[in-house]
């Protein structure tokens, strides 16, 4: 305890003074010596040390007390106490130049330059406004932190004071001493606090300064009250500051006076005394206590021993099992290997005569499996043939039916070609005839048709191979084809001109042809009168072959389209009669004859056309 | 042709369908036009004679017989009678016959 306590001063001397006693070195050393070192050596040198540290103290604080400023602090607060110094010396800024200016100009220059100024003053006043309230505030804290550090070192003091003068019991002593310590150690706190309150203080202090500064460099008047006021408050409160900063300066520096030495020097003996009796004291009780410890020590390495000899017993046995057990382990892997190596062995026979029986196996297999094969190839060979050879016949088959079709329509459509070539034919055929029988309807009045040899070649041309037609159109007369014939209206008309004069001749004949016979003959056409028309009968009886009777008759015929049985009737005449309608007669035979051949070619052609023509 | 056709067109007047009719059927084949034919050539031949007999008649009477009567009418009788002796035969001939004596010696 007074160890830690000792040691705790001198940290604090270390702290303080910046020079490190050379006791306090020797007291670490002394302490990391080992615990079986004499204590009076370690009480002796923890002697020495108290001594030489209060001695220290008085010397020094006699020596010099301005450097305490100095020393109490650290070096940047020395700095700061220059610049402080320094600070203050600091006066306002130099005015602005003034230049000559038009009037408008200037005018509007001052009006811009004012309102320049009004805004800047207004921010240099908030900024120094800010400043302001922040050193304030800072340099309160420092003087309030510097109030209590110089409460805490009165406190110490006051402690100091008592530890050193009260007369107590050794125990209540430490305890003052352990109260000194813990009040040098808030001390020590409210002193750092300070310090750095102090040194916030300064720097706010500092920064306002600057502002100061700044505002002053702006150069603008209205700033300036701003300013002085700003530097009035800076110059109190570091006026403030310092005063505080003295004070407790002089309170840590007019610390001891004569008397204080004297009874902290009687402190010091007292406390050397009660040292030498606690020192005694603890001679005594050590002893006992080494005693004890020696007892307890031999206990103990018996103890030790015994341990000792159980643990290297249980070694040895553990090393002899686990030798044991490590020689059954490799005799065992000994034996594991020798069977697997008998078994290898084992194995490679059980190979050797696997594969052989294999071997074997397979020929046979093979040998039964080729057979099988060869059977089912030939098999399948057989029905392949098979099969092939019978798409061949029916192959073959189809081609001839499709052959046999094939040439059935070739011979279809010939004989189609065929009946077609015979149509056409026929066609025109019918078309040679309808051209004749039309031609034969060219006869105008008393006008003969168109020659009908064209006609008549046409039809001829059109029936070349075909022999029927060809004796038909071989069979037209000559007269039609040159000459062409007379319609059967224009006979009819002539027939009528005819009439009379057969009429007029008709008692003329061979035998009957003088001139009287003329004159009776006209007497009689002039005298008879027979019908116009009248239908003949169908036989014909002698009296119905009387001339005027037959013309008659042959009128009729005519009227009713019957130029045939006309022309037969005609023909009964006789004597002059008949030779007078003789040409009349070849007329009319010529035209039947060239109708009927006509009709006849018609008929055929349209027989055979109607052969040829295919119903639809 | 033309010719024949204005003397029968100058000729009777029962042959006027003739003439009409020779008009019409103007070919050689034509049996009536023949016969009207025959009959306007008759006529025109009579008449012809009979004029010719009465100029003969009149010239005989005027030179040998003292401007009579009698010759005129005889040429034309005469005239007369040839015309129609012609006339006749004209009319007969289709059935004239001809035959051939074949002497036999």
């Amino acid at each position: 305890m007074l160890r830690a306590c000792l040691r705790g001063a001198n940290a604090t001397a270390r702290k303080n003074y910046r020079r490190i006693p050379l006791t306090s070195l020797q007291q670490c050393r002394h302490y990391t010596a080992g615990e079986g070192s004499s204590a009076s050596k370690v009480v002796v040198a923890g002697l020495l040390t108290v001594s030489g540290g209060i001695g220290g103290t008085v010397l020094y604080a006699k020596w010099d007390r301005l450097c305490l400023c100095v020393c109490v602090f650290s070096l940047e607060e020395c700095n700061e106490c220059h610049e402080h110094k320094e600070a203050t010396a600091v006066h306002p800024a130099p005015t602005e130049p003034m230049k000559e200016r038009p009037v408008e100009e200037v005018a509007a220059r001052l009006a811009q330059q004012e309102q320049e100024e009004q805004d800047i003053s207004a921010s240099v006043s908030a900024s120094l406004e800010d400043s302001l309230a922040s050193s304030a505030k800072a340099t309160l804290q420092a003087i309030g932190a510097q109030e209590a550090a110089l409460q805490a070192i009165m406190q110490h003091t006051d402690k100091l004071k008592e530890a050193m003068e009260a007369e107590v019991l050794p125990e209540e002593k430490s305890n003052q001493w352990k109260d000194l310590e813990a009040a040098l150690a808030d001390r020590t706190t409210a002193l750092n606090d300070a310090r750095a309150a102090l040194s916030k203080a300064n720097e706010s202090l500092d920064s306002l300064r600057s502002v100061i500064d700044e505002s002053k460099g702006l150069k603008i008047s209205s700033v300036r009250p701003l300013v002085l006021a700003a530097e009035e408050n800076l110059h109190n409160m570091v006026v403030d500051l310092d005063k505080m900063v003295m004070k407790c300066f002089c309170v840590l520096a007019g610390k001891l006076s004569t008397d204080d030495l004297n009874a902290l020097i009687a402190h010091a003996h007292r406390r050397i005394d009660q040292l030498n009796r606690e020192l005694a004291e603890q001679k005594v009780r050590e002893k006992i206590h080494i005693d004890a410890a020696l007892e307890q020590q031999k206990l103990e390495d018996q103890k030790a021993l015994d341990s000792a000899v159980n643990t290297a017993l249980q070694h040895v046995k553990e090393e002899a099992r686990l030798d044991q057990e490590r020689k059954l382990a490799e005799l065992r892997e000994v034996m594991e290997a020798e069977m697997r190596t008998q078994l290898r062995r084992q194995a490679a026979a059980h190979t050797d005569h696997v594969q052989d029986v294999l071997k074997v196996q397979e020929h046979e297999l093979k040998a039964e499996a080729e057979q099988v094969l060869s059977s089912k190839m030939l098999e399948q060979e057989t029905r392949y043939r098979q099969l092939t050879q019978e798409q061949l016949d029916n192959f073959t088959l189809d081609m001839n039916t499709a052959y046999a079709r094939l040439k059935g329509v070739e011979e279809a459509i010939d004989s189609h070609v065929v009946a077609e070539d015979e149509a056409r034919k026929a066609h025109q055929l019918w078309l040679s005839v309808e051209a004749l029988s039309y031609s034969l309807k060219t006869a105008e009045a008393d006008v003969p048709t168109v020659p009908l040899e064209n006609a008549a070649q046409a039809v001829r041309d059109s029936c070349r191979d075909n022999d029927f037609a060809l004796a038909l159109a071989s069979a037209l007369p000559e007269k039609s084809l040159q000459r062409g014939v007379y319609s059967e209206a224009s006979l009819r008309a002539r027939f009528n001109s005819l009439r009379s004069l057969a009429r007029r001749v008709a008692l003329i004949d061979e035998s009957r042809n003088s001139l009287y016979q003329y004159f009776l003959s006209y007497l009689q056409a002039a005298l008879l009168f027979e019908k116009r028309q009248e239908a003949p009968p169908s036989q014909l009886s002698s009296e119905d072959l009387d001339p005027f009777k037959l013309l008659s008759y042959a009128s009729y015929c005519l009227e009713h389209g019957d130029l045939e049985l006309a022309a037969k009737l005609v023909n009964q005449l006789r004597g002059e009669a008949r030779r007078v309608v003789e040409d009349w007669l070849i007329e009319a035979r010529l035209t039947l004859e060239t109708r009927q051949v006509v009709n006849l070619l018609s008929a055929y052609a349209n027989a055979v056309g109607l052969g040829t023509t295919q119903a639809p | 042709m033309a010719k024949d056709g204005i003397l029968t067109c100058y000729g009777g007047m029962s042959h006027v369908t003739s003439c009409f009719s020779r008009e019409i059927f103007l070919t050689a084949e034509n049996m009536a036009d023949e016969h009207a034919r025959k009959w306007d050539r008759c006529l025109a031949d009579t008449a012809v004679k009979t004029v010719t007999g009465l100029g003969v008649g009149i010239v005989v009477s005027f030179i040998a017989f003292k401007r009579r009567a009698w010759p005129l009418s005889f040429g034309s009788g005469l005239g007369l009678g040839m015309g129609y002796s012609n006339c006749q035969h004209d009319l007969r001939s289709p059935y004239l016959i001809h035959g051939r004596m074949v002497k036999d010696q």
